[in-house]
């Protein structure tokens, strides 16, 4: 019988993923492409932010949006009706993009023109955060019937965000959700996340988020 | 459906290795698991199972799990715990000054094979 060989490995799960993100960085840099990776939970209005989000920088930028989901293509329809491009990816059941899954896209969605890409990530607070997808910046968004303890419960979606946007202030006064609170458990995990109350359905705060946003375009160009 | 992502990355690595050492099947792979990863590990090897078996290198092999103890260090006074029985609160001085040291690993340790 054959001698059993031992090969040494000791290397994260995440390393070669880590490496591809690092890379497909590297080459929207060169390109010229921002590209923005959004996540939340399901439900917390990521697709309306978006839709406002794009409606207010249309004219400023060339933007193009990946729409991720396991199934069905309501979000890429409803951006597409916004008059950007956008395209919808399968993930085949999986929970969240990895980086080639994202360059697929990106390759997908014409990119050549495109100056701000924006992923719309799958709707889950714990695989997104794990997997890095080559983003130039990442947003969270939290809505407050989710109340003011995820980022307690979440740690790493807190952690590995630059910008957390508290949705659905509208509806604050009906929930027990306390926004000084809420930026603390978010400052524990994370002192240097921007964090913008918003509300995408009245367009509160969206022009702070679209400032930041230009903000840290600018940066990254140079 | 967290742990079948890991599970595809783990395969994609092993195949990699397999193809760069000439390796004709896998009999194991050992993973080390930090206690706080957020990694199931019964469901890792239920989506271990599904997913091996497509892969003629990996058929039937097994996935070994050792798990890893999870160690926050207290910033206020600089002294170690254990994660799961504490949290993120120091049950020396109670400071929440505290960061993880070890637990969160999800890493392939080794492959055994022919």
């Amino acid at each position: 019988m054959d001698r059993v060989r031992i090969i040494e490995v000791k290397q994260s799960v995440f390393a070669d993923n880590d490496r591809r993100a690092d890379q497909l960085r590297r080459e929207l840099k060169e390109r010229g492409i921002f590209l923005l990776n959004l996540m939340s939970s399901p439900g917390s209005g990521k697709t309306t932010t978006l839709a406002r989000t794009v409606e207010l920088l249309k004219d400023e930028y060339k933007i193009g949006v990946l729409e991720a989901d396991i199934d069905s293509d309501v979000d890429a329809r409803t951006m597409a009706a916004t008059g950007v491009e956008a395209i919808q990816l399968h993930t085949g059941g999986m929970c969240h993009l990895d980086a080639d899954m994202t360059r697929q896209g990106l390759d997908a969605l014409v990119a050549g023109d495109v100056e701000l890409a924006i992923l719309e990530n799958v709707g889950n607070l714990v695989c997104p955060a794990e997997f890095d997808t080559g983003a130039v910046k990442n947003a969270a968004i939290l809505s407050v019937p989710e109340g003011d303890d995820k980022p307690l419960k979440y740690p790493l979606m807190f952690q590995v965000c630059d910008v957390v946007l508290i949705n659905k202030m509208d509806v604050a006064p009906y929930f027990d959700f306390d926004l000084d609170r809420c930026r603390e458990h978010i400052r524990m995990r994370n002192p240097d996340a921007e964090v913008i109350p918003i509300c995408a359905k009245t367009g509160e705060g969206i022009a702070q988020w679209a400032d930041w946003l230009r903000g840290q375009m600018a940066a990254w160009r140079g | 459906m967290h742990e079948l992502g890991i599970v595809f990355h783990i395969i994609d690595r092993v195949e990699r290795v397999g193809r760069e050492n000439g390796l004709e099947k896998v009999s194991a792979v050992v993973l080390e698991l930090g206690e706080v990863s957020g990694v199931v590990p019964g469901y890792l090897t239920d989506c271990w199972r599904w997913a091996a078996a497509k892969s003629p290198l990996m058929e039937g092999s097994e996935l070994k799990i050792e798990t890893l103890p999870a160690i926050t260090r207290c910033g206020g006074c600089g002294r170690d715990y254990p994660t799961v029985a504490h949290g993120r609160t120091c049950p020396h001085c109670r400071s929440g000054d505290t960061w993880l040291l070890t637990g969160s690993e999800v890493d392939i340790k080794e492959i055994e094979a022919y």
